[in-house]
């Protein structure tokens, strides 16, 4: 029989190395998977890793897909540090999304004076959908000590459901041939492109700047501090006199902040109106994302360009290799499980049971 | 023949070594006492002994036969019987039910409760089985514990630091039944650090430290110098007490009542006590009289007492946070280290930002430079033993953790210091100079209270006794006046048949 023994002081090395071993890991599991299924290892494997990062149209189309991941999966590390379970980014990117969209479809003749800046006004618009719905979340936790996981899960639902509504009633196109979808937006509410007949937008300098803003918060203010010793031992925090409610608070409205300007950079980015499909799982896919990346703005970046990765290898294995498009939840499903197989063997060291007793090290 | 035989028994564990051709001879009849400091490998050769962890290599002989443990159970059908540190027992369920609850072999309730009455008799135990277990005293608790392991007739009994819950008229009550047990053939392996109890009732001493024997000795050959020089390899060093020179009040405390928060807390009855800068105030009681509690009120982690109930320095502070509280002068150092005083996966560095702030910019920036530099004062001022600024909290020994967070309180320049159990599970040396860290403070005049379940601790260290129990405090006595006869009296709460003395 094996056991787990704990190791008494886990190799910081591998503890950094583990994410691109289980990486490895995944390629090697994924080798297998396309010789049984019959297509050439090299190939499939080149639609994952390869294809989308060759060019700059690929690099555009990674970046549109890693930009809402980043900035969801920024705000979930905060609240996961912090020990508050925000499982429900999807309905806070959706509600971002939706008064992103109101505020795009205010555009016209009246709101001229405002120019390009009305960009920003349906970005701080999302940001505030995104923070309201999360409020509730933090709102129920607080006064009745409802459980945030199944709240804000279940309030993912509610904003689909709502979304729904809107676009199947009130905010349904005239002209749109009676298709569930809002009015196009107006050129002037697009998010501004980079150039080069590309998707890509300045969302990604905003990504990469919430990074370097996030990792600042966390190491370097005394509030990032209070949030994770809040997280990490709650009677620390006691004792240091660190609010629990206002921790609560603070990481669920970050959270549903960034979800919420995820879901508004998107609405008037790639979508340019509101239809059913707003909601495309970037949401679940950065609880994901926040883990493969330890919780750490940097190591996000590198994981939502992997988990990019496989949500165009998908595509691109399905439309070239004839391959389903449900491999890239294999795939990110192999990666998130080997990653925590290598997590615990840097934790702990595998032991067979009555087995002679191994000449001990001294450390 | 030789009851129980150890040879050359070693334990490796990832980091340490905890037992390392340790030897033991435990004759019928004889009791046994295993003395060592916290960390010298006790708790893992009893843990061998009763089966609960296996040896790397080393044999045993049980009556003169080798044998393998490999379970309680198998040692408890050997005849060896274990009562932990930590009673095992249901609040909720009578003492007969909970010893019912442990056995092996089947039998009925009934049964159970006649067989806990003849033990309990037959060794002077008193014992109620019908009482639920909630309403029963620590010591009664404990007597609980004995009799389950008394009533399969053990050959061997474990009892591993018995008298660290048990007020000193309770110990006496304790030593009387071993001594019987002892007399009708039972060995009896006794785990202790105290080194009087030892010497008045053990036969036979085997002491450890570091892992291995250092000395087999008859204990009442001994004096406390030449066991505690096997024990540490050194005499604990004496402490510098200065005379009082006690000032104006700092802490007082008008009859502070707070009901209790959880189900088997203590409810807190009309505390009163006022504490004054230069003098060493300190609180004995068995764990579980609501020291806890007070603590709680105290530090402001318990913001519920209600307003004027505590004032420092005359001003009511009942309803301020911890944080308000120390930058009032109100210092606190919690019994659990990791977990409340540090946070385990942090830093030294990161944990010195729970209670000092004066690395932190007005705008809420933390200057990673200073704490650092911070955490290196504290770590070369109170020598902790320590891999710098960057080691985690929970990578340090207890004591070195112990030193560093008093340290960090100490630091702050405190106006009031709160100390719950300052010593509790700390090594010796590290014990004896976080007392004279202490008493430093004071003479600088800073007020100090301290919470503590050894009376020796306080006996040593206070200006002033008083002694909590069942949520209610008694009044002071000078140390000078106290006796160890008195504050265990009064730690049963039989103080209110003497007079009331005047608070000093």
């Amino acid at each position: 029989m094996l056991k787990l023994e704990a190791r008494s002081q886990p190799s910081k090395v591998m503890s950094l190395a583990s994410p691109l071993i289980a990486l490895a890991i995944t390629v090697l599991i994924g080798t297998l998977l396309f010789a049984i299924l019959g297509k050439d290892p090299l190939r499939g494997l080149q639609m994952f890793f390869v294809e989308p990062l060759r060019g700059l149209y690929a690099l555009s189309e990674l970046s549109v897909k890693a930009t809402p991941l980043i900035l969801i999966a920024l705000g979930l590390a905060v609240c996961y540090r912090s020990n508050v379970w925000n499982i429900g980014a999807e309905g806070q990117f959706v509600a971002g999304a939706l008064t992103a969209g109101w505020m795009a479809m205010q555009a016209g003749p009246q709101t001229a004076w405002m120019g390009r800046g009305i960009v920003l006004a349906i970005l701080v618009a999302g940001v505030l959908g995104g923070m309201l719905w999360s409020a509730i979340v933090a709102l129920l936790r607080d006064r009745f000590n409802a459980s945030e996981i199944l709240v804000s899960l279940m309030l993912v639902y509610v904003a689909e459901l709502l979304l729904g509504w809107l676009v199947y009633g009130p905010w349904k196109d005239p002209q749109g041939y009676n298709f569930p979808q809002s009015i196009a937006f107006l050129p002037i509410t697009q998010i501004p492109r980079l150039g080069g007949g590309m998707r890509v937008n300045i969302g990604l300098f905003i990504a990469l700047a919430a990074v370097a803003a996030f990792w600042i918060f966390l190491f370097r203010t005394y509030r990032g501090f209070q949030l994770q010793v809040g997280g990490l031992a709650p009677q620390a925090a006691r004792y240091a006199g660190f609010s629990a409610r206002s921790a609560l608070w603070m990481a669920l409205l970050l959270s549903g902040g960034m979800s919420g300007l995820a879901g508004a950079l998107e609405v008037a980015g790639p979508l340019g109106q509101l239809t059913p499909y707003v909601p495309e799982g970037y949401g679940f896919a950065a609880i994901i994302v926040a883990y493969v990346g330890r919780l750490h703005p940097v190591g996000i970046v590198f994981s939502a360009i992997l988990m990019s990765m496989f949500y165009i290898g998908g595509e691109l294995a399905q439309s070239r290799l004839g391959l389903p498009k449900s491999l890239t939840g294999v795939f990110q499903g192999l990666l998130l499980f080997t990653l925590l197989a290598c997590d615990t063997l840097i934790h702990y060291r595998l032991r067979a049971r009555r087995a002679p007793p191994s000449q001990p090290k001294e450390a | 023949m030789l009851r129980l035989e150890l040879n050359g028994i070693s334990k490796q564990y990832p980091a340490v070594r905890a037992n390392d051709r340790v030897g033991l001879r435990v004759k019928p009849g004889e009791i046994h006492a295993v003395l060592g400091e916290n960390g010298a490998g006790k708790s893992t050769l009893m843990k061998i002994i009763y089966g609960a962890v296996q040896p790397d290599e080393g044999e045993m002989r049980w009556n003169g036969d080798a044998v393998t443990v490999r379970s309680p159970a198998e040692a408890r059908a050997l005849g060896i019987s274990m009562v932990y540190q930590h009673f095992s027992l249901f609040d909720t369920l009578t003492a007969a039910e909970n010893v019912w609850l442990g056995l092996d072999r089947a039998m009925t309730l009934p049964e159970v409760t006649r067989r806990i009455v003849e033990v309990a008799s037959s060794y002077g135990l008193d014992v109620d089985p019908q009482r639920p277990v909630h309403s029963l005293s620590v010591g009664e608790r404990q007597r609980v514990e004995i009799v389950r392991a008394l009533l399969s007739d053990p050959q061997l009994l474990i009892l591993d630091e018995p008298t660290s819950v048990l007020t000193p008229q309770a110990v006496d009550k304790l030593f009387v039944t071993l001594r019987a047990l002892a007399e009708r053939g039972t060995s009896i392996l006794y785990i202790s650090h105290k080194l009087d109890e030892i010497r008045a009732l053990c036969h036979h001493c085997t002491v450890l430290r570091g892992g291995r024997v250092t000395g087999e000795v008859d204990p009442t050959q001994e004096s406390n110098a030449s066991l505690s020089r096997l024990m540490i390899g050194a005499e604990p060093p004496q402490l510098q007490h200065r005379e009082v020179k006690a000032g104006a009040p700092v802490l007082e405390l008008h009859s502070l009542s707070l009901a209790r928060q959880d189900q088997f807390g203590v409810d807190l009855h009309e505390i009163g006590l006022t504490v004054r800068a230069g003098e060493v105030v300190g609180i004995a009681g068995v764990s579980g009289n609501g020291q806890q509690e007070l603590m709680a009120a105290l530090s402001g982690e318990d913001p519920r007492a209600p307003a004027g109930s505590i004032t420092l320095f005359g001003k009511d502070i009942a309803s301020h946070s911890p944080r308000r509280r120390r930058h009032e002068g109100l210092h606190f150092v919690p019994e659990e280290r990791l977990g409340r005083g540090a946070v385990p996966n942090f830093s030294l560095a990161q944990n010195t930002l729970l209670t000092r702030t004066e690395t932190v910019s007005a705008g809420g920036w933390i200057s990673t430079e200073r704490v650092r530099r911070l955490a290196e004062r504290l770590i070369d001022r109170f020598q902790v033993r320590a891999g710098g600024p960057g080691a985690a909290a929970k990578s340090l020994s207890g004591g070195n953790l112990q030193k560093f967070i008093v340290g960090r309180e100490i630091d702050a320049k405190p106006r009031l210091l709160i100390v719950s159990q300052p010593t509790w599970g700390v090594d010796v040396g590290a014990a004896a100079q976080i007392r004279g860290e202490l008493l430093a403070l004071r003479d600088e005049g800073c007020a100090v209270l301290v919470v503590s379940e050894e009376l020796d601790e306080l006996f040593e260290i206070s200006d002033r006794l008083l002694v909590i129990a069942k949520g209610r405090v008694s009044p002071s006595v000078p140390a000078a006046e106290a006796t160890v006869e008195r504050i265990g009296e009064w730690m049963s709460g039989l103080w209110t048949r003497e007079t009331r003395h005047a608070e000093a």
